[in-house]
């Protein structure tokens, strides 16, 4: 009936895959929505090839920023850390399948904004990361 | 009894459908309410009659215009009972209000160890203004607790008066739990202890009768947007003495006597506390709400309210897993924040917006509350005297549907 609570997306909400810990890790990073205090943390483990061989994500939040979470997670196993520090809003949207309002797009965004920050070294998960 | 209905006409937002075939139900009115028509046209009145700069010039316009300024804070002045227009100073908000107090008296009157008291249930803009101070000045800030039920502890207020705080400052009105606070009594008793007291009544003018002679504050913040008057237009009502007494916020025109090249006067209350152009249009808009909400009357307003309230309560807790934070209807004002066992606020006020269902999702400004009570967020449903029990049974229906979805 409603094109942004899609099917796959309330699954990934309800049954996500790749949320939890993972310990040890090679990266790390978590940071909060200051809209809704959302909070989302991402770790990774990273083979000596440089590519990402198991991510994770913890943390509380809406339908659409846990599933987003969920499906970038299972989007860049088996990537390389540097196809992953280029990834971009709009491949966020290619996953969700959806078209968000503005403040439905920081729901969105956030574990992107969270896991390039985390790659980067950054303090702070800033909205630059996702133009 | 108020006629709802007829009321309803003044506002031409409501008839709006926001979404294909269904018509607005604003729920929302805690973070805004509408604007009736008397507001929307006086001040559209004012831009096409009598625009013009205030208290410097004096042709017929100037005039005109700073007559209408001062009449809207004449008439706000006997809203909540101050004693004169002297101590009815525009600001921009409530956030400004209490920054103002906090800048101005508190930079003067505090030092560090000295003790302010607040509580678990403010909104940002009556925390982060003490906190800059705490960093600032090493001021301690302590807290009234809130209890499980969402009222504020006062016993153990009594306890932390002890301590002999230089100011207590609290909401009239939280705008999460709708607890309405017993603010003459927590009044009474800081000043037994010789300290200040500022009330944030972002919440309360608006939806009660408020005489701010009676409750015997210090100081009182309110903002006309949530009254049924324009945005970019609030008040911070003070005792003259400590008008009179305190250094300037804002300095520059309007504020002064004189000004020679090192040195001012400032000027006389409430002058001397509104630096630069102020918001003349809004002041005339605020004016006429004013004037909008004494019609109708405070007593009926918050009749009204109640009578939602306690109808939205009575139907929200009969849905499975939705759980409605603060106390009974008794003890508070039209606020129903819930929670949706396993379903997030967001998600709840979205789908809800599909059926033109307006609330707000979120920790709503107030984070530390939301803490307290173990939750992220809370979904928030608040009414005006413009929302009816239909509407509440559209939003019963949406929560079912919700819930239905998330299956
Ligand atoms: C209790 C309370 N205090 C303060 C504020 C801040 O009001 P404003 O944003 O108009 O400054 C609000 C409104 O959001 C409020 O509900």
């Amino acid at each position: 009936m409603d094109d942004l609570y899609r099917e796959v997306i309330i699954e990934h909400y309800k049954n996500p895959s790749f949320k939890g810990k993972l310990n040890p890790h090679d990266y790390s990073f978590s940071d909060s929505n200051p809209l809704c205090g959302d909070h989302i943390q991402v770790e990774l483990r990273v083979d000596e090839r440089g590519i990402v061989s198991e991510a994770m994500f913890d943390g509380h939040g809406c339908a659409i920023s846990q599933a987003s979470a969920d499906l970038l997670m299972e989007s860049i196993v088996g990537k390389p850390l540097d196809e992953v520090k280029q990834l971009s809003k709009q491949d966020v949207l290619e996953l969700l399948g959806i078209d968000l309002g503005p403040v439905r797009l920081k729901c969105a965004l956030l574990p992107l904004k969270v896991l390039k920050a985390g790659i980067y070294g950054l303090g702070e998960a800033s909205d630059d990361l996702v133009e | 009894m108020l006629n709802v209905e007829i009321l309803r006409e003044d506002f031409p937002i409501l008839k709006r459908a926001v979404q294909e075939g269904s018509l607005l139900a604003y729920l929302d009115s805690t973070a805004t309410s509408q604007k009736p028509l008397a507001v929307i046209d006086a001040m559209n009145e004012y831009y096409r009659r009598s625009n013009s700069n205030i208290h410097r010039g004096v042709h017929t316009l100037a005039e005109e215009a700073t007559a209408l300024y001062e009449a809207a804070r004449d008439r706000i002045t006997k809203f909540i009972n101050a004693v004169s227009a002297r101590e009815i100073i525009y600001t921009r908000n409530t956030t400004e209000s209490i920054n103002l107090v906090a800048y101005s008296w508190g930079r003067s009157h505090l030092k560090s160890g000295d003790v302010v008291i607040l509580t678990e249930m403010e909104h940002h803009s009556n925390l982060v203004p003490w906190q800059m101070l705490q960093s600032e000045l090493g001021i301690r800030l302590e807290f009234i607790p809130v209890t499980e039920e969402g009222l504020l502890d006062l016993d153990a207020y009594r306890i932390l008066l002890e301590r002999k705080p230089k100011l207590v400052s609290f909401t009239h009105m939280s705008n999460v739990l709708g607890t309405i606070n017993p603010v003459a009594e927590v009044a009474t008793l800081a000043h037994s202890v010789g300290a200040m007291v500022l009330v944030d009544g972002a919440q309360s003018v608006p939806h009660l009768p408020v005489d701010v002679q009676a409750l015997d504050v210090d100081f009182y913040a309110f903002s006309a947007h949530k009254m049924c008057g324009p945005t970019g237009i609030g008040i911070l009502y003070g005792k003259e003495e400590w008008l009179v007494a305190m250094p300037p916020f804002l300095g520059g025109g309007d504020m002064i006597k004189e000004v020679h090249l090192h040195s001012f006067k400032a000027n006389s209350l409430p002058h001397k506390w509104e630096a630069g152009t102020p918001a003349i249009a809004e002041a005339v808009g605020f004016g006429a709400a004013v004037d909008y909400l004494s019609k109708i009357g405070m007593e009926e307003i918050q009749t009204h309210e109640h009578a939602m309230t306690e109808y939205a309560l009575d139907r929200l807790v009969e849905i499975p897993g939705v759980k409605v934070l603060g106390p009974t209807a008794e003890k508070k004002g039209g606020v129903v924040a819930f929670t949706v066992n396993g379903i997030h606020p967001h998600d709840v006020a979205q789908i809800l917006d599909r059926d033109g269902i307006a609330i707000r999702a979120g920790h709503h400004c107030a984070q530390p509350l939301h803490e307290k009570f173990g939750i992220p967020a809370s979904s928030r449903a608040s009414f005006y005297f413009y929302n009816t029990a239909e509407e509440v049974d559209r939003l019963v229906a949406g929560i079912y549907k919700v819930k239905e979805l998330f299956g």
